[in-house]
């Protein structure tokens, strides 16, 4: 009934990803501007924001993808830009928003690929590889078609092989752009629920960018508002998913109700402002 | 149910790569066997494990059979393994040497040095066409890069056809003028394993292994490039220095065979896709049987060169087009 359980990592130690006043783009035109952000560890952070504010760009910087133009994103204590790609590769992964297998790669040689940061050139594939390859497939559900070509799956089915192939690089630290994008509610809530469990069986630390108010409403330890660029609101649900945050980020004239089930909040478009339902 | 081996699809079995060897050994005691006077394997075995100098047989075998037979090995393995590469890197199925230009821009810098210059230390002949692969690959990728929707597939086998058709026509320009110097050139340029250059092979090898070593090291890390730069950065891939690497390679692997063999259109484009028929889409396993298999279809190729209008030979080269072509058309239909 009551709002689910915070995180139970001490809150005096400093979190593992630290987003330090980064600015980050494309040459010279700075898509990101000067955000701070501590992700909490062992939870579920959901950025949400309209298309094109700079989600993705966010998220490609903590990754290392992108460089910073300004600022820094520290990753246990280090700037992470700085940190060996190989290193950083054993701590966090990314899942990139719409990636593309190759033609006929079967999924499980896709989910193998996750093992790369723990292999070497002389010890190319050990008994740890093919069990966290086993072990990701389980958890993602993607065993019964392990030996099928990625590419003649559904997009549901798809998109789990690929959270397999993340699952499989065993980081504490999982960044994920639109993992649901293009896929039916019940799979969207299928695949969140097993990434809340990530986050709170495993300890593991999520980020995640989301298009699903609702669905980043319900599951969202911390919530990330962003817009043209930089943080507008974050906090928990509760305190940063209301009507004035969703008008102000989005545009959006939406209640903001409760859900009774869970206690977490829900918004409801408002189609004519005259036809609007009375909230309580 | 999975051991601690590679990952792998089907029934394929740890026999497999040891029957991939016993197939090549096989096609190469054959090519060895065929010929004006034809050996039998028996003797070719014989000439191979217990040379005797006294035996005719055994001296046309080591001589002039020998040297041929490792030619096709070796450009048909380097060709194969470049066109694997640029496959994975460019994430385009229908890259190779000889669609994106680098057969023809290897060959035209040959052509310059050794025919117009007069300048062909053996030595040398692997680095210039190196300069010439990598200046053709430059200008395909500019022009395509340069065309409305960038760098597709399309936009570079098109960009690709257009700089084989002009350096090909200069190439035929400078043929046409000096009649008697490029009396040698003009069988090598139609992709020939005739006439022992094996000279030439002994300086292209070093640049031919160095380029295999490469793309069988780097091989585990093509298969997440071709899933996108992102990816392979987030895996823990230095894309750039990668991508460097396997450049070398491909442009090390084309220049040596073409400075052995001249330019042999199709290989990299036929061998690997066969090769994904049964061993799927990763690139470390991709890369090897490439090599095997690359290595067993030239020496196939040859004999048939050499054997459907017999006395008569046609150059390699032509027979590897006749064969390409009808499947690039299928790969066009089928992937484009
Ligand atoms: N590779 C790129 N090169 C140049 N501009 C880009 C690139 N990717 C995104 N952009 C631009 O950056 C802005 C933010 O994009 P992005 O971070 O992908 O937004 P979001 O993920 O929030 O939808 C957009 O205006 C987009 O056009
Ligand atoms: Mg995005």
């Amino acid at each position: 009934m009551n709002v689910p359980n915070r995180n139970m990592i001490d809150q005096n130690r400093r979190p593992r990803l630290v987003v330090e006043r980064v600015s980050s783009g494309y040459g010279s035109t700075p898509i990101v501007r000067d955000v701070s952000l501590a992700i909490p560890d062992a939870a579920l952070t959901i950025l949400v924001g309209p298309n094109g504010c700079g989600k993705s760009t966010l998220l490609k910087t903590m990754a290392r993808v992108l460089p910073a133009s300004g600022g820094r994103v520290v990753l246990d204590g280090r700037p992470v830009h700085g940190m060996p790609t190989r290193d950083v590769a054993r701590r966090l992964a990314l899942l990139p928003q719409g990636p593309v297998a190759p033609e006929g790669l079967s999924v499980r040689e896709l989910v193998a690929q996750g093992r790369y940061p723990h292999q070497t050139l002389l010890r190319q594939w050990s008994r740890a590889d093919a069990r966290a390859v086993e072990a990701a497939m389980e958890a993602a559900d993607v065993v019964r078609f392990a030996d099928r070509p990625v590419s003649d799956l559904s997009g549901g089915q798809r998109q789990r092989c690929w959270m397999a192939m993340v699952l499989a690089q065993e980081t504490d630290i999982i960044l994920l752009d639109e993992p649901t994008t293009f896929l039916d509610l019940k799979v969207q809530v299928d695949l969140m629920r097993l990434l809340r469990r990530i986050a709170q069986e495993d300890g593991r630390t999520v980020v995640m960018v989301l298009h699903e108010l609702n669905v980043a409403a319900a599951f969202a330890d911390l919530l990330v508002m962003m817009r043209g660029g930089r943080l507008v609101a974050q906090g928990p649900v509760g305190t940063a998913f209301t009507a004035g945050a969703l008008r102000e980020v989005f545009g959006l004239e939406a209640s903001v109700l409760t859900d009774p089930a869970s206690g977490r909040p829900v918004c409801v478009p408002l189609v004519a402002p005259r036809m609007a339902v009375a909230a309580e | 149910m999975t051991g601690p081996i590679l990952p792998r699809r089907g029934p394929a079995s740890r026999a497999a790569p040891l029957a991939g060897l016993a197939v090549l050994a096989l096609a190469f005691v054959w090519h060895v066997s065929v010929g004006a006077r034809p050996i039998p394997p028996g003797i070719v075995a014989e000439a191979l494990l217990a040379f005797d100098a006294d035996v005719l047989d055994h001296v046309v075998i080591v001589d002039l059979r020998l040297p041929r037979a490792l030619c096709a090995v070796l450009v048909g393995a380097a060709l194969s393994v470049a066109g694997a590469l640029m496959q994975g890197v460019t994430r385009n199925p229908l890259a190779e040497p000889g669609l994106l230009g680098l057969l023809i821009g290897a060959s035209f810098a040959v052509v310059l040095f050794v025919g117009v210059l007069g300048i062909a230390p053996p030595a040398m002949i692997p680095l210039v066409a190196a300069l010439g692969a990598t200046g053709a690959a430059a200008a395909v990728w500019g022009i395509a890069a340069a065309a409305p929707g960038g760098a597709t597939p399309l936009t570079l086998i098109l960009a690709g056809a257009a700089i084989t058709a002009f350096l090909g026509a200069l190439v035929t320009v400078a043929t046409l003028l000096d009649e008697r110097s490029f009396e040698e050139l003009r069988v090598w340029l139609t992709g020939s394993l005739a006439g022992g250059r094996l000279d030439q092979a002994l300086w292209a090898l070093p640049w031919l292994v160095a380029g295999l070593a490469v793309a069988l090291g780097a091989a585990r890390q093509v298969t997440a490039l071709a899933m996108g730069d992102e990816t392979a950065i987030g895996l823990g891939m230095d894309v750039g220095r990668l991508k460097a690497r396997l450049l070398f390679a491909v442009v090390a692997l084309t220049a040596s065979a073409v400075a052995i063999a001249g330019p042999m259109g199709f290989v990299g484009l036929v061998v690997p896709h066969a090769v994904r028929l049964f061993a799927g889409q990763d690139y470390r396993r991709v890369v090897p049987w490439s090599a095997l298999a690359g290595a067993a279809y030239l020496l196939v190729v040859d004999i048939a060169a050499r054997m459907v209008l017999a006395p008569v030979e046609i150059s390699t080269g032509l027979v590897t087009a006749l064969l390409g072509a009808p499947i690039f058309v299928w790969l066009v239909r089928a992937r484009l």
